[in-house]
């Protein structure tokens, strides 16, 4: 039988490797895959403890909304994103240093 | 050991590895695809873990929603995109990559120290669950009872949500309008 640990496990690494891509890449759009990744570790573990919460489901709701917010988060990032874009001409984030222009 | 855990096994495999190469990858297009591979075997995962339910709305929302977009924001983006990402030569192992590499390794080591002395399978309520019979059997699948759940007791944060994403989509239509003309 597969365990919780196990679960955790994955997740765990998961979380890190969307830790890593957020730290050292430089494109916006990657740095936003990267929390799409420690988003999804999060969600993984609600998922597993649901379980054993048979009656109420409360894991796996919260784990529906996680991942709605996750998809109206990517929607006005993406369009933030574009905008940034349409100004700068570039999404590299270590050259955004300016509020106004 | 059984099929289920073998299933386990390989569907774990699939997700950390496709989430390395996005991690590695020097291609961004390459590394949203492989994105692609890291959230099916997310779902194949959700399935393991017998929720099913959220296993299929994460397919439909994640893969058909949020990688479309992400692809499409990509191509808005122009060659510029595509230039910055190939000046950065990007090896794993390199000097500029060393912070990173060494903040997350020392994350892992952390929360698999904290994970594997928590001893999660003998918590508290967990055994009291176990002693009630409380857990999702094998051979029953929940959404009846997630759809009942969803319009009692978890209404008000139902209502909520369909709220914020109205919010969320009227405020990202309006960012990306063209500037100028009202």
């Amino acid at each position: 039988m597969i365990t919780l640990q196990d679960f955790m496990l994955v997740s765990a690494v998961l979380f890190c490797i969307g830790l890593f891509i957020i730290v050292s890449k430089k494109n916006a759009i990657q740095i936003l895959i990267g929390i799409e990744l420690m988003l999804n570790a999060a969600i993984l573990n609600l998922v597993a403890f649901s379980r054993y919460d048979r009656v109420n489901n409360g894991g796996q709701m919260f784990a529906l909304f996680a991942i709605v917010l996750a998809a109206a988060t990517t929607a006005v990032a993406l369009a933030i994103i574009l905008n940034v874009y349409r100004r700068y001409k570039t999404i590299d984030a270590d050259k955004i240093n300016q509020l106004k222009d | 050991m059984s099929l289920v855990q073998v299933l386990f096994y390989v569907m774990g495999f699939i997700t950390l590895g496709s989430a390395l190469v996005v991690a590695v990858s020097e291609n961004l297009v390459r590394s949203i695809f492989m994105f692609f591979v890291t959230l099916f075997g997310l779902a194949g995962l959700y399935v393991l873990s017998l929720a099913d339910f959220v296993a299929v709305t994460q397919i439909v929302i994640y893969v058909g929603g949020i990688l479309v977009l992400i692809l499409f924001a990509f191509m808005l983006s122009g060659k510029e995109t595509l230039n910055a990402v190939a000046l950065q030569k990007n090896r794993f192992v390199s000097l500029s990559n060393l912070p990173a590499l060494i903040l997350a390794g020392l994350f892992l080591v952390v929360m698999v120290n904290i994970i594997l002395k928590a001893d999660i399978s003998n918590l508290e309520w967990i055994a009291k669950v176990k002693e009630t019979n409380n857990i999702i059997p094998v051979n029953e699948s929940g959404i009846n009872n997630i759809g009942i759940n969803l319009m009692t007791r978890y209404l008000l944060p139902f209502e909520a949500i369909s709220i914020l994403l109205m919010i969320a989509l009227v405020g990202a239509a309006h960012l990306s309008r063209k500037e100028g003309k009202l």
